[in-house]
């Protein structure tokens, strides 16, 4: 089966998952590198352009020359410079690493776009595309070769539950040790759709957002159970809101809480 | 363990800034150092956020906070640990001892490759000289499809006029034409060398069937002329892009070597891009000759000193790659 991520581990003894890139990210980023060095061929066209003044055979030569300079070196180069990225990987959040998670070398850059000469066989990254669906790690030759795996960079988003949760007294957040558990045991998925729940209540038609309140807050409730005189006044959507907010901002508002996650990776 | 999160966070926060700090910089510097104290500090603060990761990673409901700190710690563990010996690059010593010595100890790769190309010539020869209605399947361009003597009369009626003003342009041509077709040999490796096999065979089988054509045409002397000055650098740069292709495939099987697939193909990835390295200083050479030597001929260019010239260029190239580094690769091996 293939794996959505690479597990690292340090010798330090710290585990930490790289999240792989999949082929359709990776085959639009290539596109915007495929777009990247047709500019440049054609800035450097307009550059070439002034020799043919004293040589056209000169001008040609040049011009077939640095196209296909551009078009060998351009991924080298800026994985190079850029530490794994190309401009397309940049603009998808990709990056280049080296399987184990370490920085890339030089030969690795190399070899893995030296290779894109049979990854891009027949034609339209065939050969490259049908080896990084079924690889297990999402390599095409080149990286099985060079040794390296794309990896997804994070864009982390705050959850704005702020706006949504207002600032109200929060019952489930009271019992401490029940909202502790309950930040343990609800999935981080189950979190997340229990959110988008709230956050796109209005999108719901009526009848739907009741059975999908009364789902949610059956699950939450079966999962950590709460005396009953703390939750017997709650409707099923402020059951569910009273969670996410134990889940999201792990406190109650009314003892001032700030914010969990401040966190935006570069 | 119950983890007061809001109160982890809020005391983590300014060490897991700093570290972003500090990577951004790494990462924006590549050729940045850090001082023995930064560096202390650096591996503290990477310390911390991984035991941060490890406590926070029993709380399900912070998937967000878990994969900031798993992108960070992952970030801090690739420069941390990436301590391999950087050997930088010095072109000279690159081509007067790197070069050779690889293309050395890859020589089986390379006489492996040497002999498939001699087999697509025996086949190609003999195919040509008893059914010579397989020419027209062999020689798929045009120009090789006369008979060896109108080409030689066209040729020398040409001398080289056809190119007028677009010589440059068909040396760049071969050098881009002629280095793609070394590269794909040298990538097929990783078809377990078949392709590499295939590409250097029909490589073999049509020089054969050219040489046997000309030759049995009674034009040895003009093949030698034409072939020589360009051919003596341009077949052996395409057979050491086949010997690179047979190194990785060499790798990719891994016979008689116990190390995993990743450690054998890490292992000859910098001998794979010397060797694609040489191929390309090569064919830039072989295009500047074929397209500004091999195009003329008698009486403009005597016959003689073409494959004089060319052999002058063999003999170079051979003793190039038997004997330079020779002393550097001694000293190094004791």
């Amino acid at each position: 089966m293939r794996a959505e991520t690479v597990l690292i581990r340090t010798p330090e003894g710290i585990e930490f998952d790289l999240p792989l890139a999949g082929p359709i990210s990776r085959m639009l980023a290539f596109a915007v590198d495929f777009a990247a060095i047709a500019a440049t061929g054609a800035a450097i066209a307009q550059l070439v352009a002034p020799l043919q003044l004293f040589s056209e055979d000169a001008a040609r030569s040049a011009m077939t020359v640095l196209y296909f300079a551009i078009s060998l070196l351009y991924g080298i180069l800026t994985e190079w410079f850029w530490r794994g990225q190309t401009l397309g990987k940049r603009l998808l959040g990709l990056r280049v690493v080296e399987a184990s998670g370490l920085r890339l070398r030089p030969s690795q850059i190399i070899v893995r776009n030296l290779l894109r000469f049979a990854d891009l066989l027949p034609g339209l990254y065939l050969v490259g595309g049908v080896c990084c669906v079924l690889s297990s790690r999402r390599q095409r030759l080149g990286d099985i070769a060079a040794g390296t795996i794309v990896i997804r960079t994070l864009q982390l988003k705050e959850p704005d539950v702020d706006q949504v949760l207002g600032r109200k007294f929060n019952s489930l957040a009271e019992s401490r040790h029940l909202a502790a558990r309950l930040r343990q045991k609800v999935h981080v998925k189950v979190a997340h759709l229990a959110l988008e729940a709230i956050l796109r209540r209005d999108e719901i038609q009526p009848a739907a957002r009741l059975v999908l309140f009364r789902e949610f807050a059956g699950y939450f409730r079966d999962l950590v159970p709460y005396p009953a005189e703390i939750v017997e006044q709650l409707t099923d959507e402020q059951y569910v809101r009273n969670t996410v907010d134990v889940l999201f901002l792990g406190n109650s508002s009314a003892s001032g809480a700030k914010k969990l996650l401040p966190l935006r990776s570069s | 363990m119950i983890l007061d999160l809001p109160r982890f966070v809020e005391a983590e926060r300014p060490h897991w800034t700093a570290l972003e700090k500090t990577l951004t910089w790494l990462e924006m510097n590549p050729g940045g150092r850090l001082t023995l104290e930064e560096a202390a500090r650096f591996q503290a603060l990477y310390e911390r956020a991984g035991d941060g990761l490890t406590r926070v990673a029993s709380f399900a409901a912070e998937g967000e906070l878990q994969r900031y700190l798993a992108w960070l710690v992952s970030r801090a563990y690739a420069e941390i640990h990436e301590t391999r010996h950087h050997i930088p690059f010095r072109p000279w010593r690159w081509l007067s001892v790197e070069l050779p010595n690889t293309f050395r100890r890859h020589i089986r790769a390379f006489q492996l490759a040497m002999l498939l190309t001699l087999l697509g010539v025996a086949l190609g020869g003999f195919a040509i000289r008893y059914d010579p209605d397989a020419k027209s399947v062999l020689m798929p361009f045009d120009n090789l499809r006369v008979t060896p003597a109108e080409r030689v009369a066209m040729e020398r009626a040409q001398q080289g006029q056809q190119l007028t003003g677009r010589k440059a342009t068909f040396s760049a041509q071969l050098m881009t034409h002629n280095t793609q077709v070394s590269l794909t040999a040298l990538a097929f490796g990783m078809s377990f060398g078949l392709g590499t096999v295939i590409l250097l065979f029909y490589n073999g089988l049509l020089l054969g069937a050219v040489a046997v054509d000309y030759i049995a045409g009674g034009q040895t002397i003009f093949l030698l002329g034409w072939l020589l000055p360009h051919g003596v650098i341009e077949i052996p740069a395409i057979l050491i892009g086949g010997q690179a292709g047979l190194v990785i495939a060499h790798a990719l099987i891994g016979w008689g070597d116990r190390s995993s697939r990743a450690e054998r193909l890490r292992h000859i990835s910098r001998d794979v891009v010397t060797l694609a390295g040489g191929v390309a200083i090569m064919l830039v050479w072989a295009g500047l000759v074929e397209a500004f030597v091999s195009q003329y001929h008698e009486p403009v260019l005597p016959y003689g000193s073409k494959i004089a010239f060319g052999l002058i260029e063999a003999l170079l190239l051979t003793t190039y790659l038997a004997r330079s580094g020779l002393s550097r690769e001694a000293s190094v091996a004791r």
